[in-house]
C-alpha cells in the first residue's frame, strides 16, 4: 500500500466501511437477479455520489474534490473487492476527458452534474471486440457523429457518451440518433453496442493530439485499480478457506504444496499493487503516464488472470458453484482483462514506448 | 508517493550537497571514474592501486562509506537524507563507495545491535575504513536450508572456546581476515544450543579450500576448524543467543541480495536496446522477431513492477518505522527475475551469448555468461526460494505447520 496522506486514508476507510456494510457481494447478486440491463442500483450510486466519490478527480470549481487518481483508485479498489456494480469508473474516466479536453463552457455544463451523480457519462472508443484505438471509423460531419461502438461499458445508464471519432473525442448526449443493443457478457454488467446515426456531437477541442491516449491511460489505471481490489479479495477469501477446510485431518493451509502456491500469489499481488499504485500516481504527477499506465494494466491483467484461476482451483469443487463468490470474480476479471488493452496489446505498446 | 520536503531543511541539504561535491573534487582520483569497488566484491583478491588506496582512506576518514553508522565507531553519523545525497553525488561523479563487503552489509549492523561496547570499539572502526574483510561461517555440509542443524562445536575451556568442525559456502573465505560464525555450544537443544562468535582466519587450525563453481570462478570456500582457540571475549551476545543474532544478520543479507540496497544500479540496460544490436529490425525500428519482442516486453514489465515493489517496500518501512510485510517477497522475486533476465539475454545473443573465453567475445558478453551461471546460486543461498516461501506462508500469511 502506497504511503497515504490523511485525506486519502479517510477516503479509503470510508469506502471500505461502506462497501463492507452496504454493498457486499449479496448486493451484486440482487443487481444480477433484477435482470435490468443497466445493472446497477441507482440508490446506491446516489449515495456514492453524495459521499463525493463521483467527483474525486473533478476540480473544486466544478463541484469535485480534486483529490486525484490515487484517491479515486483507493475508492475503486474497495468497490472491486465486493464487486460493487456501478458506473463510477467509467463516469470518472469520461469526466477526465472533459477535464483534459473540454472548453470552459463544456466543463461548466457537465462536470458539476457528473460530480453530483445527477448525470452519468461513459467512454465509447472501440469498434470491435478487441481493444484497438488505432482502428476507428466513426466520423463527424457538420456536428453530426456516425459510427458504431462495440461493448461500451455502462452504456445503459449513461446520459452522456465521450465518443472517439477519427479526428478526436466528442460529447454525445443520449437521445436522438443514439441506439443501444444490449450485449450481455459473463460479468452480468452493463455492456452495449452503441450506434450513432447522425447524433449531435460537440468536440472536446482543448486536449491536444494525445487526448485519446491520455483518457485511455486513465481508463487503464482505474480498471487496474478495480482488478487490484478483486485480486486482493480472491486472495484473502482463498487464504481464509484454506485455513478452515479440513482434509486428511489437517487444515489445507498446513500443506506445503498449497503454502508455496499462496506465497507465489502473495508475491504476484505485491507486484500488481506496486504497478497499479505507480500508474495512478503517474497520472497525478503528469509524468511518464503512458508507460506507467501500460505497466499497471499489464500487471493487473497478468496477476488477476492467475489469481482468478488459482482461486477456483484452491477452493475445489465449491469454487465451481454459483453459491460461492469466487466465480463472479473470474467472470468480471476476464471482461476487464480484455478492456482497454489485452496483455498482448499492452506488451506491444510497451515495446513501442521503449523503442523496440 | 512524493515525499514532502520541509523548506527548513532544504537549505541544510543544499549545504551538505555542496560539501559532498567539494569532497569529491578534492579527493576522488579521476582515473577511478566508472570503476566498481574491488575490495567489496567476493570474486577476487585485493591488490589496490595507490589511487584506490587514497580514495578508500579519504572516504573512510569521513565515515562516509557507512554514512548512517554512529560517529563514535567511525561511521558518518549522518541522517538517511544525507546518506542519499552522498549516494546521488557519488553516482553523478562516477565514484564508487570504496567501503563495502560483508562487514558493511551484514556483520556491522548486527554487531551494532548485539555487540558489547568493547566489541563495537574493536571491530566497527576498521570496517568503516575498509581495512578488514569479513566472511560468513554459517552453512555446513549437513546444514543448508536446515541451517540450525549445524554441528561445528565450540567447547568451553574456561578462558576460551576450542572450535572443531567444517563450514562451507564461505564467500571470500580465502581472502577474509575474520569470520563471523554460528557454532554449537550446547548439543542438547537444536536452536538454543547455537552461539555467535568471531574467529580470526589466521589462527592455527583454520584451513580454507576454494570451491570451483560452474561459472569457473571460486568465490566460495570450504573452511575447516581444527582445535581453533577462540577467546571468550569473541562471543557476541550470550551463549545460546546465536540463532536469534544469526537470523537478524540474514535479514540484512536478504535485503542486499534482493537489491533493496540500491535500485538505480539494478535497472541495467534495456533488453530491447541490447536486442536491437543482435537481432534484425524492421523499417520501423521494431524487432522483427515478434515472439522474442513479446518475451522481452513481458519480462521488462515484470522487472519494472519488481523495482516499483522494492521502492514501495522502502517507502513503507520508512513511513512505518519498521519492516514492510512485502520485504519477505523481494528476495524471492528479485533473484528469480535476475535469472530470467540472464536466460533471455542468451536467447537474444544466440551462441554469441554463450562464450566461455577468447577474443571473439566482448568483455560484456563474457561477463554475462559467468553472471548467468553464478546467478543460479542466488535462489539457493541466503535462504533458498523454497525457504522464503515457507517464511511467507507461515510468518506473513499465518498458514500453520503440518501436524
Amino acid at each position: 500500500m502506497a504511503v497515504l496522506n490523511e485525506e486519502q486514508e479517510m477516503l479509503r476507510d470510508m469506502a471500505r466501511e461502506w462497501t463492507v456494510n452496504e454493498s457486499p457481494v449479496t448486493e451484486f447478486r440482487k443487481v444480477r437477479a433484477s435482470g435490468e440491463p443497466e445493472a446497477f442500483n441507482r440508490d446506491a450510486y446516489a449515495t456514492m455520489a453524495q459521499m463525493g466519490w463521483a467527483g474525486v478527480i473533478i476540480p473544486e470549481e466544478h463541484g469535485g474534490s480534486d483529490f486525484g487518481f490515487l484517491s479515486a483508485g483507493l475508492v475503486v479498489e474497495e468497490l472491486g473487492k465486493t464487486l460493487t456494480a456501478s458506473p463510477l469508473v467509467m463516469n470518472t474516466v469520461a469526466a477526465s476527458a472533459i477535464v483534459l479536453g473540454g472548453s470552459d463552457e463544456q466543463k461548466a455544463r457537465w462536470l458539476p452534474r457528473l460530480a453530483s451523480g445527477e448525470a452519468i457519462a461513459t467512454l465509447a472508443v472501440d469498434e470491435g471486440p478487441s481493444h484497438d484505438p488505432a482502428k476507428i471509423e466513426t466520423s463527424v460531419s457538420d456536428g453530426k457523429l456516425s459510427g458504431t461502438k462495440a461493448f461500451v461499458h455502462e452504456a445503459h445508464g449513461a446520459d452522456l457518451f465521450v465518443v472517439a471519432a477519427k479526428d478526436g473525442l466528442y460529447l454525445v448526449e443520449k437521445g436522438d440518433g443514439v441506439a443501444l443493443t444490449t450485449r450481455k457478457l459473463t460479468d452480468q454488467r452493463s455492456h452495449a453496442d452503441v450506434t450513432f446515426d447522425g447524433a449531435a456531437a460537440e468536440k472536446l477541442a482543448n486536449g491536444g493530439d494525445n487526448l485519446l491516449d491520455d483518457v485511455l491511460d486513465r481508463a487503464r489505471v482505474l480498471t487496474a485499480a478495480e482488478m487490484l481490489g478483486m485480486a486482493q479479495q480472491v486472495f484473502d477469501d482463498t487464504l481464509d478457506y484454506l485455513k478452515q477446510r479440513v482434509q486428511f485431518n489437517q487444515v489445507l493451509a498446513s500443506f506445503q504444496a498449497l503454502q508455496h502456491r499462496m506465497a507465489d500469489l502473495f508475491a504476484d499481488l505485491a507486484q500488481m499493487r506496486s504497478a497499479v499504485e505507480a500508474g495512478l500516481q503517474a497520472v497525478d504527477a503528469g509524468f511518464g503516464v503512458a508507460r506507467a499506465a501500460t505497466i499497471a494494466k499489464a500487471e493487473a491483467n497478468r496477476v488477476m488472470h492467475t489469481m482468478a484461476n488459482e482461486g477456483i482451483q484452491l477452493h475445489g469443487g465449491i469454487g465451481m458453484t454459483d453459491e460461492y463468490d469466487v466465480g463472479f470474480y473470474l467472470k468480471r476479471a476476464r471482461v476487464l482483462e480484455q478492456s482497454f488493452g489485452s496483455s498482448s496489446w499492452l506488451k506491444d505498446r510497451f515495446s513501442k514506448l521503449s523503442g523496440y | 508517493m512524493a515525499t514532502q520536503i520541509e523548506p527548513a531543511t532544504q537549505t541544510d541539504e543544499d549545504a551538505f550537497r555542496a560539501e559532498v561535491q567539494q569532497f569529491l573534487a578534492d579527493n576522488f582520483p579521476a582515473e577511478l571514474k566508472g570503476q566498481s569497488n574491488a575490495l567489496a566484491g567476493v570474486d577476487g583478491p585485493t591488490n589496490e592501486t595507490p589511487a584506490q588506496t587514497k580514495w578508500r582512506e579519504a572516504v573512510g576518514a569521513r565515515g562516509w562509506g557507512t554514512p548512517t553508522w554512529p560517529k563514535e565507531y567511525g561511521g558518518g553519523g549522518l541522517t538517511k537524507a544525507q546518506a542519499k545525497i552522498i549516494d546521488q553525488e557519488f553516482a553523478k561523479a562516477g565514484a564508487y563507495n570504496p567501503i563495502g563487503g560483508m562487514g558493511v552489509m551484514m556483520f556491522g549492523p548486527t554487531l551494532l545491535e548485539y555487540g558489547n561496547e568493547a566489541q563495537k570499539k574493536e571491530h566497527i572502526p576498521p570496517i568503516t575504513r575498509g581495512e578488514i574483510r569479513w566472511c560468513q561461517g554459517y552453512s555446513e555440509p549437513n546444514a543448508g536450508s536446515d541451517l540450525a542443524n549445524l554441528q561445528t562445536f565450540a567447547e568451553d575451556k574456561g578462558d576460551h572456546y576450542l572450535v572443531n568442525g567444517q563450514k562451507t559456502w564461505t564467500s571470500g573465505g580465502q581472502w577474509a581476515d575474520k569470520c563471523f560464525a554460528i557454532v554449537r555450544t550446547d548439543k542438547s537443544d537444536k536452536h538454543k544450543g547455537i552461539s555467535f562468535m568471531l574467529i580470526d582466519m589466521d589462527k592455527p587450525g583454520v584451513e580454507v579450500r576454494p570451491i570451483t563453481m560452474i561459472s569457473g570462478t571460486s568465490p566460495f570456500c570450504e573452511t575447516f576448524f581444527t582445535d581453533v582457540k577462540v577467546p571468550k571475549e569473541n562471543l557476541v551476545g550470550e551463549e545460546g543467543q546465536g540463532w536469534t543474532i544469526g537470523k537478524r544478520l540474514l535479514q540484512h543479507e536478504r535485503t542486499n541480495i534482493s537489491g533493496g540496497g540500491s535500485l538505480a544500479r539494478l535497472m541495467g540496460q534495456s533488453l530491447g536496446d541490447i536486442a536491437k544490436k543482435y537481432q534484425p529490425t524492421g523499417a520501423d525500428g521494431e524487432l522483427a522477431d515478434a515472439v522474442l519482442r513479446d518475451k522481452i516486453a513481458d519480462f521488462e514489465i515484470r522487472w519494472n513492477s519488481f523495482l516499483l515493489t522494492a521502492r514501495r517496500a522502502m517507502e513503507e518501512s520508512k513511513a512505518a518505522g519498521g519492516v514492510s510485510e512485502i520485504s519477505s517477497v523481494l528476495k524471492k522475486l528479485g533473484t528469480k527475475l535476475s535469472q530470467e533476465r540472464s536466460e533471455l539475454l542468451i536467447e537474444i545473443r544466440g551462441l554469441q551469448g554463450l562464450g566461455w573465453e577468447g577474443d571473439g567475445f566482448s568483455d560484456g558478453e563474457l561477463e554475462a555468461v559467468r553472471a548467468w551461471l553464478f546467478g543460479k546460486a542466488t535462489t539457493i543461498y541466503g535462504g533458498s526460494t523454497e525457504i522464503q516461501n515457507n517464511i511467507i506462508a507461515k510468518r506473513v500469511l499465518g498458514m500453520l505447520d503440518h501436524q
